[in-house]
C-alpha cells in the first residue's frame, strides 16, 4: 500500500514538472526555427512548424505531448532531424552515466577518507593539509580545473589522452575533473559531522573500553556522521549521471548533458521536456532511496508517523 | 526503596564539605555570545580567516580607486602585459587594468556569493526544519514533510537555465535579478541537508524531554535542534558561497550574467581560459587566487565559529 501510494506520488511529481517545464519554455521568446527563418519561404517554415504541431494552440500541443508521453514516447527532436528524443538519450546516457558513477565512486571514498583523517587529526598538520585540499577543490570550478588537467596530464607530459570517447583511459581525467568538486564538499561534512560525533558519550565509551581507532571510526563514528553526506550525494548523483554541460563540451564527450543546455538555447522543446523528465524520473526515484538510506545508516529515524 | 546491605554502609565514609564548595566560581560568568567571541579569538585560524575576509572586503570598496584606471578602460597597445609598477596585477587581452577589475569584480562576486547564501540559509533551514521535524508526527506532519520535499523535488527538476531565462525577460538583467534566480532554486539543497540533520537529531533524549515539558515546536527546533547543527549548516553555507559565484559566471558566459565590460570573478576566470596555452598566466592566476583566498577565508572563519558556538567543546 505504501509503494503504491508513494509511486503515485512521485507521478504526480513528474507530472507537476512536466507541466510547469512546458509553460515555462513557451513563455520564453524565441522559436526553434528562428535561425532559418531568415533563409526559408514562409510556406516551407510553416509546413515545418505543421510537422511539429507548433501551429496548434498551446493548449491542443499539450495534450498531444502528454498523450505521447503516457506511452514513453517523448517525441522527435527538431533539431536533429533524424532521431527521436528517445534515441538521443538512449545512445547519450551510457557515456555520461559512466562518468558519473566513476567520479562519484572517487569521491565518496576520497572524501569521506580525507573527512576522517582530518577529524581524527583535529587541528593538527594533517587536519590543515586535507583542509587546504577540501579549499583548492571548492574553489577551482570544473572549466578551470579541466583545461588544466587537459594541459599537464594530456598535453605536457601525455599520461592520459587529451579528450574524445574510447578506451578507460579517456575517462580518467573528466572523471577525476567532475570529482574534485564533490570530494571537497563530502571531506568537509565528513569532518565536521565526525567532529560533533566525536563529541558524543558513547565514543568515549567505546575508547574507554579499548577499542581500535579503526574500529571506533568504523562501528561508531562514521555511521552517525554520514546522514548529511547522504543528504548530499542524493541530488548530486541525479545531477552527475545525466552528464555535464561543460565537462562534456570541454573534453569532447558524447553524453546527455549538452542537451540540458544546448536545447533551452535552440528552444527545441521536445528536447528540453524529454531531458527534463528523464533527469527527474532518476532524480525523484534517488531521493526516494535517500529516505530509505537514512533508516538503514540510522535506524532511530522514522520518516512517517507508521514507522516507514 | 530497598534498604542496602549494611555491611556496604560501612565501607562509605562522609565526604568532607570542604572539597565540594559549590558556591565558589571557578571562571567568570559570561553570556552565550561572549563565551563565543572569547573563543573565536583564541582560534589562530579563525583570526587569519576574519582578517583575510575584513581586507577582502576592505580591498573590494577602496581597491579600485587605488590605481588611476577604471575596470572598463581600455588601452589596445598595453594589451596582456605582465605585473609591474605601472599594472600591480597586470592587464588584459583589451589593456584593462587586472587590479581594478579583481577589485571592481569582488563586490559583484561577494554581493552575489553572500545574498545568494544568505537567503538559502534562510529558506533552507525553515523548510528544512519544519520538514524534517513534523515528518513521523502524526497524518497531518507526514502530509506536511511530503507537501514540502515535493515542493523540493519539482524545484530540483524543472531546469534552472529556464527560470533563469524566464526571469531575465520578466525582470531587467542586472545584479537583484541575477541573486533572484539564484535563489529560487538554490535553497532546496541546504534544504534537504538541514532536513536529514533534523530526522537523525530528534531522536535525542534531550528533544523528549524538551518536548514533555511544554516547549513549543518552533521553540525546540531553534533553539535545541538548530544549535547542535550548526556546523552542518555552517559548512554548507560556505560552499554555497563559491558556488553561487561559479554559477554568476557560468550564466555570463551563457550571456545570460552580468553584462560586460562588467568585471566579476567567475566572468574573469572564465575570460582567461585561453591563456592557459599561452603563458598570460595573471589572467587566471588573480581571480582564481581570489576566489580560494575568500573561500579558505570563509572555511577558516567558519570552522572557528562551530567550535565557538558548539556547546560541547569547552577548553
Amino acid at each position: 500500500m505504501y509503494v503504491i501510494k508513494r509511486l503515485f506520488t512521485m507521478i504526480v511529481t513528474l507530472w507537476i514538472i512536466a507541466t510547469l517545464t512546458f509553460i515555462m519554455m513557451h513563455f520564453i521568446p524565441g522559436d526553434p526555427f528562428a535561425s532559418d527563418a531568415k533563409m526559408l519561404p514562409d510556406e516551407i517554415l510553416e509546413n515545418m512548424r505543421a510537422k511539429y504541431n507548433l501551429d496548434k494552440p498551446l493548449a491542443e500541443q499539450y495534450f498531444l505531448y502528454m498523450k505521447d508521453l503516457a506511452r514513453f514516447d517523448l517525441g522527435p527532436s527538431i533539431q536533429s532531424k533524424t532521431r527521436d528524443v528517445n534515441t538521443l538519450i538512449a545512445e547519450g546516457f551510457g557515456p555520461s552515466a559512466l562518468l558519473g558513477m566513476q567520479s562519484l565512486v572517487m569521491a565518496l571514498v576520497l572524501g569521506i577518507g580525507l573527512g576522517i583523517i582530518a577529524a581524527l587529526n583535529h587541528n593538527r598538520m594533517l587536519d590543515y593539509l586535507s583542509m587546504f585540499i577540501a579549499i583548492i577543490g571548492i574553489s577551482i570550478p570544473s572549466f578551470i580545473l579541466a583545461p588544466l588537467l587537459i594541459k599537464y596530464f594530456g598535453v605536457e607530459w601525455g599520461i592520459f589522452p587529451v579528450a574524445s570517447w574510447g578506451t578507460w583511459q579517456h575517462t580518467i581525467l573528466p572523471s577525476f575533473a567532475l570529482a574534485l568538486g564533490p570530494l571537497a564538499i563530502i571531506a568537509r561534512f565528513v569532518r565536521t559531522s565526525m567532529l560533533e560525533v566525536y563529541n558524543q558519550n558513547y565514543i568515549k565509551t567505546a575508547e574507554a573500553k579499548g577499542l581500535s581507532t579503526f574500529s571506533v571510526v568504523v562501528n561508531h563514528g562514521i555511521r552517525n556522521a554520514l546522514i548529511p553526506v547522504i543528504s548530499f550525494i542524493g541530488p548530486l548523483f541525479a545531477a552527475i549521471i545525466t552528464g555535464t554541460f561543460v565537462i562534456e563540451k570541454i573534453f569532447a564527450i558524447p553524453g546527455i548533458g549538452k542537451y540540458f543546455v544546448d536545447s533551452i538555447f535552440n528552444r527545441d522543446y521536445p528536447v528540453i521536456l524529454g531531458t527534463t523528465i528523464f533527469y527527474s524520473i532518476i532524480l525523484i526515484i534517488t531521493l526516494f532511496i535517500i529516505d530509505l538510506a537514512y533508516r538503514f545508516v540510522d535506524p532511530r529515524i522514522k520518516l512517517t508517523s507508521r514507522g516507514e | 526503596m530497598k534498604n542496602s546491605l549494611p555491611e556496604m554502609d560501612s565501607l562509605f565514609r562522609p565526604a568532607n564539605p570542604a572539597h565540594f564548595d559549590n558556591t565558589q566560581i571557578s571562571r567568570p560568568s559570561l553570556s552565550f555570545w561572549q563565551d563565543a567571541v572569547l573563543k573565536i579569538f583564541k582560534n589562530k585560524m579563525a583570526v587569519l580567516g576574519f582578517v583575510l575576509l575584513t581586507a577582502i572586503i576592505l580591498l573590494s570598496i577602496i581597491g579600485p580607486y587605488l590605481v588611476p584606471y577604471s575596470q572598463s578602460e581600455q588601452s589596445l597597445t598595453e594589451g596582456n602585459l605582465t605585473l609591474s609598477g605601472k599594472h600591480w596585477f597586470g592587464t588584459d587581452d583589451l589593456g584593462r587594468d587586472m587590479w581594478a577589475r579583481i577589485w571592481a569584480g569582488a563586490r559583484i562576486s561577494l554581493i552575489i556569493g553572500i545574498a545568494s547564501a544568505l537567503i538559502d540559509l534562510v529558506i533552507g533551514i525553515a523548510v528544512g526544519g519544519v520538514s524534517g521535524y513534523m515528518a513521523g508526527r502524526g497524518k497531518t506532519g507526514d502530509r506536511i514533510d511530503s507537501f514540502l520535499m515535493r515542493i523540493v523535488e519539482v524545484l530540483y527538476g524543472i531546469p534552472y537555465l529556464l527560470v533563469v531565462i524566464l526571469l531575465m525577460v520578466i525582470m531587467e538583467p542586472g545584479l537583484v535579478t541575477m541573486i533572484i534566480a539564484l535563489s529560487i532554486t538554490g535553497w532546496v539543497g541546504m534544504a534537504r541537508i538541514v532536513r536529514g540533520q533534523i530526522l537523525q537529531l530528534k531522536q535525542q533524549e534531550y528533544v523528549l524531554a524538551a518536548e514533555k515539558l511544554g516547549t513549543s515546536h518552533s521553540k525546540i527546533i531553534i533553539k535545541h535542534l538548530l544549535p547542535n547543527m550548526m556546523g552542518i549548516i555552517i559548512v554548507t553555507l560556505t560552499f554555497t558561497i563559491p558556488q553561487a559565484i561559479f554559477a554568476e559566471s557560468f550564466l555570463s558566459f551563457l550571456g545570460l550574467g552580468v553584462q560586460a565590460p562588467t568585471a566579476s570573478w567567475g566572468t574573469m576566470a572564465n575570460d582567461s581560459l585561453g591563456t592557459i596555452l599561452s603563458g598570460q598566466w595573471w589572467r587566471l592566476f588573480f581571480p582564481a587566487l581570489m576566489i580560494s583566498l575568500t573561500m579558505f577565508a570563509f572555511n577558516a572563519f567558519g570552522d572557528g565559529l562551530q567550535d565557538a558556538l558548539d556547546p560541547r567543546s569547552k577548553n
